[in-house]
Formats: C-alpha cells, structure tokens, sequence
C-alpha cells in the first residue's frame, strides 16, 4: 500500500474539534474585542477610543499600577521559586509533604485566599489582635486594603505555578555536572551562576511569562484585598467599570485590547532575552 | 599544584548505612602509573574514584598523598576542588550551554587567570585532542567521541596531578572505544601523571594499564600487573574475570620442583592433569598463592578455553561429548561435556568439523593450566 507523505483526511480530521474550540472560545472573542475598540457604540469605524484612552490620566495611570503590582510579585515569586527548586534539586527529606503544603494555594480559588487574608491580615483578624494583646499596638488597622495586600495574595496565587516549573527544570539537570564545575575548582557561588542559573534560565523565563500575565490581569484580588478605586485600579477592574457601570463596551474593549499589547511586549522581551540565551538540552548525551 | 610520589589509600572503608560499599581498601599509586580498578557493576570501583576525588567521604582508614592527608574518615578532609585532581565521567558532563572554548577554559576562568595565558592554555589543550576548529561549537553539536576529547581537554587543561577516569570509554562503538583507548594512553604519557581508571571491561584494563585492581563487592580480589592478573588469578572470582571459562574441581597428588620448574600432578573429573610453571618468572604476582599449594589439597584448575586443542597428546589428553559448537569465524567455539557431568568450553581451529554427540578427544598444554585455591566461593 503506498502510504503518502504528510497528513490524511483522517489525521486532519482529528483536529477539527479543537480548531472549533479555539475559534468560538478564543479567536472570535478576540476578533470581536478589536472591532468593538475601533468603533464607536453607533459602529462606525474610528480611533476615539484609543485617543480618549491615551490622553486620560487617571486611565494611563491604571497601566503604572498594574505593572507596580504586578512586576515585584513576578519577580519576588521567581527569585524565592528558583532558590527553593535550587535547594530542591536532589531531593530532600520529607519531599513530598513540603511540595504538598508548597503546592496547596494552587488547589484553593482566589476568593479563598483573599477570605482567608482578610480573616488573618484584616483590622480584626488574628494578627491584629495578637499584636495588640501582647501590647505592642494601640489602634488595630488593617494589614490588607492596600498595595501589600494585593502584592501578598498574587504571590500566594503565582508561586506554585513557578515553583512546579522550575523544579523540573532544576531535577532534570544531571548531577554530574555539578560535580564536575566542583572538580574543575569552582566554588559553590560559581556553580550556581555559571552552571546552574544559565541552565534553569529557560525554565526561568517560561515561570516569569506565566505568572507574568496571571498577575497582570489581576481582579478579584485588587477588590477584595485592594482599593479598587483609587491605589489598586488595576487594567482588568478598569475594564470592568467601563462595561458594566457605565456600560461603554467599546472602551471597555479597548482597555483588554491594550492590556494584551503590554502583556506581548513584555512577554516578547522576555522570550527575545531567551532566544539569545542558550535553550538546548539541559544535558549532552552521546553523539 | 605540586606533583606527588605516592597516592596511598590505607585500609579506607565506606558504607551506606549498614551496606559496606568498600572495606580494607588497600592502594598505592606512583606517580606517572596507570592503575585501573576492574571489576563487574556494584564492585565498589566507581565509590573508590569518587573517595578518591573527594565527592565521598570515607568512613574508615585514610587516604594521602605524600604526606598530605585527604580523608582520614573524620574531621581532616580536603575538599574535592583543593585536591587538584582531574576526573572525566562516564557521561562527560560537559557544560550543554558553553562552546567547547569555554568548556575547556572553565576551571581557568573561575580561578580568574588571565585571559591571554587562559587563551593560550586552552589552544594547546585543544591542539593536544586533535579539535582544532571546533573551539565555537555546543556540546550538542559534536559527536560522542569529540565529546569525549572535550572532556580530556577540560580535566587536563588544570594539569591535574592525579586523573581519574570513571568508564569513560563506556558511551562509545567497538571502533571508536579502541582508538580513544590509543589516545588515552598517549595523553597519559604526555602528561606524566597518575591515572586512576575505572571500568569493568577487561581487555580495556590489560591494554591500558600499569597496575590492575580486581575488585568485588567493596573488596580488592588481587592487584597487579596486567601480565600478572591474567597469567595468574588469585582466586577463582579473578580467574573468571579474565576469561577462564573452565574452572574445576582438582585434588593435588604429586608436587615435584626441578631446574626452576613445578610440577603439579592433579586428578580431576577423571582425569589425570599436569601443569607446569616456572618458579621465579619476573612477574609482580602474589606467589605465595601458587607456593601455597600442599599434597592432597583440594583446589581448582583454571584454563581458558583458546588453550585447549584436538587431538590426543603425550600428557593431559580428556574426552568429552560435543554438546554445541558455535561457528565464529577464525575459531569454533565448542561445549562438550566430560562422563561427570561437567562442562568444557573450548575455541578450537574451525578446519574440523564435529557435530552434535560426537566424542572428541581434546589436549591442553601443561603450562597453560593454572592451579588456584579453592575458595569455595560462588564464581
């Protein structure tokens, strides 16, 4: 039987519910957003929305508070990710019960664990108290309800993810090439920058793009834990306002529209930054 | 790092727990020597080169240079970076993301010398595994064997006064094994320092090395030069090893001694035996093993199966049924079995044709049969 190169019918055939998939919950949202940005509510075609956008302070400062937030939080849960799966890298004692409790916030919503910041962080929650039964403040305030309160919740939310991450990358990095910088004389310190960190460097970029872009689209957490209003109107609770309070979809539309942009840009700095780094193997087999 | 006269490692044992890995670990290594530790997987040899390299730490005894301690199982322990010693492994572990360069100037550039003698360093470690033009290229872009050579470059580069080699010839074809064998032991004379080798494959360990030791689960089964280990094994682990298929049971009836000659005469499966050796052959071999030898002793012979022939001859003529006969080319290798039973493994001239149930008579050369203690030990 002569067998053809390439896909058949069949094979193709396979994808079909998938392209369906991606086009009604993916491609056609995403079509319809950059229509409705360019037009005005009569859908007339026109750039309104992207000059009124641009030239409204309190909407450009929402792209400053949303990358304040957002960017510390990536790169704190990161850097702790890459020292603890750096730790991690041999295994240790108890292994499977430290990731569990590790892992844990992934399995709980992000309502839960801004319930559960307030009932801890907020103005009656137990750390107040407990600090003002040992005396050691006057008035209770609240913890949350602020820059930090978000900030902490989006790194109990990323982490994990970086965490998983990075810890199959920091594993799959065979032993003996430690031993062998360690046998060439170089130190811990040397090990770890010039071995270790350039070959967990994709896993690295791969954990920061996506807790990148979770942290960016920030929501509930910026109401719950923020001041939605005024320190933490992020992007996505802008986006909001403008389509269900003042029910102007098109600018609500605009703001998504923008909001991926930044996400690309940065996502593509980081992946240029990748590119030029080395992304081979981890380890070099037999030829 | 100043070169040393002796490596010594005194009575050095490490465990796991309860599973003694090593025990009376006993070595001396010249300087410029080429020892190699044989012996078959779990033997302990590879936990010998890592206590050696300093990646183990030993639980008992010591190990030294000179008079400079290593290890001595408890608080004195230089670590493995202070040692100066080279080591190549099996996998190579080249570092994937860095040219072959900077693979090879690594150990140079993290003790911060400076770039130009890096430069120049580098080049001639380069010139000396034959990569000349290959100084840009990743790991990945090379073949095993180029590996192979990166890996030598980057250990000798530091010149190490001690290197140590774990299997590194395990990862490569028949072909490429025997030329890197070559290689390895020009790069060793070049360097005109220790090596410390490490393989289970025998023919690698004669054709390489100065000194051989044979181990087996965490103990040393002989040590010697490679004529000495394979012309006469200590025991009977050791005969097998090296190739003697045949081991039997033997009893001694007659010890005769004359013009620098022995003369054993043995019964065994039947048959009447006589193996002949030379006394004081200049070879550095454990010969109070042979010496030993007392009249009516049971012990074993050991003979290889290249060293038995057809036909019958003056002395030590055996018949046996053919069992199987395999055709490999320049030789047939042949099982037969003598009337007790045991089995003989013999590689005879393929000139004659026998078959299946055919009762043969076969010869071996009484130089060529090598008496052992029996140490009553599961070969």
């Amino acid at each position: 039987m002569e067998r053809r190169k390439g896909w058949s019918a069949e094979t193709t055939a396979f994808l079909f519910p998938a392209v369906v998939f991606l086009l009604v919950v993916f491609i056609y949202p995403f079509i319809y957003a950059i229509q409705l940005s360019l037009t005005d509510g009569m859908g007339a075609v026109t750039l309104a929305n992207y000059i009124k956008y641009f030239t409204n302070v309190v909407e450009m400062k929402t792209i400053l508070i949303t990358l304040k937030i957002s960017l510390p939080v990536t790169i704190l849960s990161i850097v702790l990710a890459v020292s603890i799966a750096y730790f991690m890298r041999r295994g240790i004692k108890h292994e499977k019960l430290i990731s569990f409790f590790l892992m844990l916030p992934m399995t709980l919503g992000v309502v839960l664990i801004a319930e559960g910041m307030i009932t801890y962080f907020g103005r009656n929650g137990w750390v107040m108290m407990l600090l003002e039964q040992l005396g050691f403040v006057a008035d209770r305030t609240s913890l949350i309800h602020n820059y930090f309160g978000v900030v902490m919740s989006l790194f109990i939310q990323t982490f994990p993810m970086g965490l998983i991450i990075l810890i199959g990358y920091t594993s799959g990095i065979h032993p003996s090439l430690e031993m062998a910088a360690t046998m060439l004389g170089a130190t811990k310190a040397q090990t770890f920058w010039k071995i270790m960190l350039p070959l967990m460097m994709p896993g690295v970029l791969i954990a920061f793009a996506l807790n990148f872009t979770s942290a960016f689209s920030v929501f509930t957490s910026a109401i719950m834990l923020g001041q939605p209003t005024s320190l933490t109107r992020v992007m996505a609770y802008a986006a909001y306002v403008h389509a269900y309070e003042y029910y102007d979809y098109n600018f609500s539309a605009t703001i998504c529209i923008i909001m991926i942009i930044i996400q690309l840009i940065i996502i593509g700095f980081v992946f240029a930054l990748r590119n030029r780094l080395y992304k081979g193997a981890s380890a070099v087999g037999k030829g | 790092m100043k070169d040393f006269e002796k490596l010594i490692m005194k009575d050095v044992g490490m465990s796991y727990g309860d599973l003694h890995v090593l025990r009376d670990f006993n070595l001396t290594v010249d300087r410029n020597e080429f020892v190699t530790l044989l012996g078959p997987s779990g033997c302990g040899k590879s936990t010998a080169l890592s206590c050696i390299s300093g990646l183990l730490h030993i639980n008992d005894g010591r190990i030294q240079v000179d008079d400079e301690i290593l290890d001595d199982g408890g608080h004195r322990f230089v670590s493995p970076e202070k040692r100066g010693f080279g080591i190549i492994f099996q996998n190579y572990a080249l570092f994937p993301h860095m040219t072959v360069f900077n693979n090879i100037a690594f150990s140079l550039s993290v003790s911060h010398k400076p770039k130009d003698e890096i430069k120049k360093r580098v080049e001639e470690a380069i010139r000396m595994v034959h990569l000349e033009g290959q100084e840009l290229k990743y790991p990945s872009q090379l073949s095993g064997g180029q590996q192979q050579r990166v890996a030598i470059a980057r250990s000798v580069v530091i010149e190490p006064r001690l290197l140590l080699l774990d299997e590194p010839l395990s990862n490569l074809d028949t072909k490429l094994r025997i030329e890197m064998r070559f290689e390895l032991k020009q790069i060793h004379k070049r360097l005109e320092r220790a090596s410390i080798y490490v393989t289970h494959d025998q023919s690698e360990a004669l054709a390489l090395s100065d000194k051989i030791v044979i181990m087996k689960i965490g103990k040393i089964q002989q040590i010697g030069t490679p004529k000495a280990v394979y012309l006469y094994p200590a025991n009977r682990f050791v005969a097998d090893f090296m190739g003697y298929k045949n081991i039997w049971k033997a009893k001694i009836s007659e010890i005769t001694e004359s013009e620098g000659q022995r003369q054993i005469l043995l019964e065994s499966n039947g048959f009447k035996l006589i193996s002949r050796s030379i006394i004081a052959e200049n070879i550095q071999v454990d010969t109070a093993v042979i010496n030993a030898a007392k009249l009516g002793e049971e012990v074993l012979v050991a003979i290889r199966p290249d060293d038995i022939s057809f036909g019958a001859a003056a002395v030590n003529t055996l018949e046996a049924t053919v069992e199987v006969t395999e055709y490999l080319g320049t030789t047939n290798q042949v099982s037969a079995k003598f009337k007790n039973g045991t089995l003989m493994q013999a590689r005879v001239t393929p000139s004659h044709s026998i078959s299946m149930n055919d009762r043969v008579t076969f010869n071996i050369d009484s130089h060529k049969i090598f008496v052992i203690p029996d140490d009553k030990e599961e070969a």
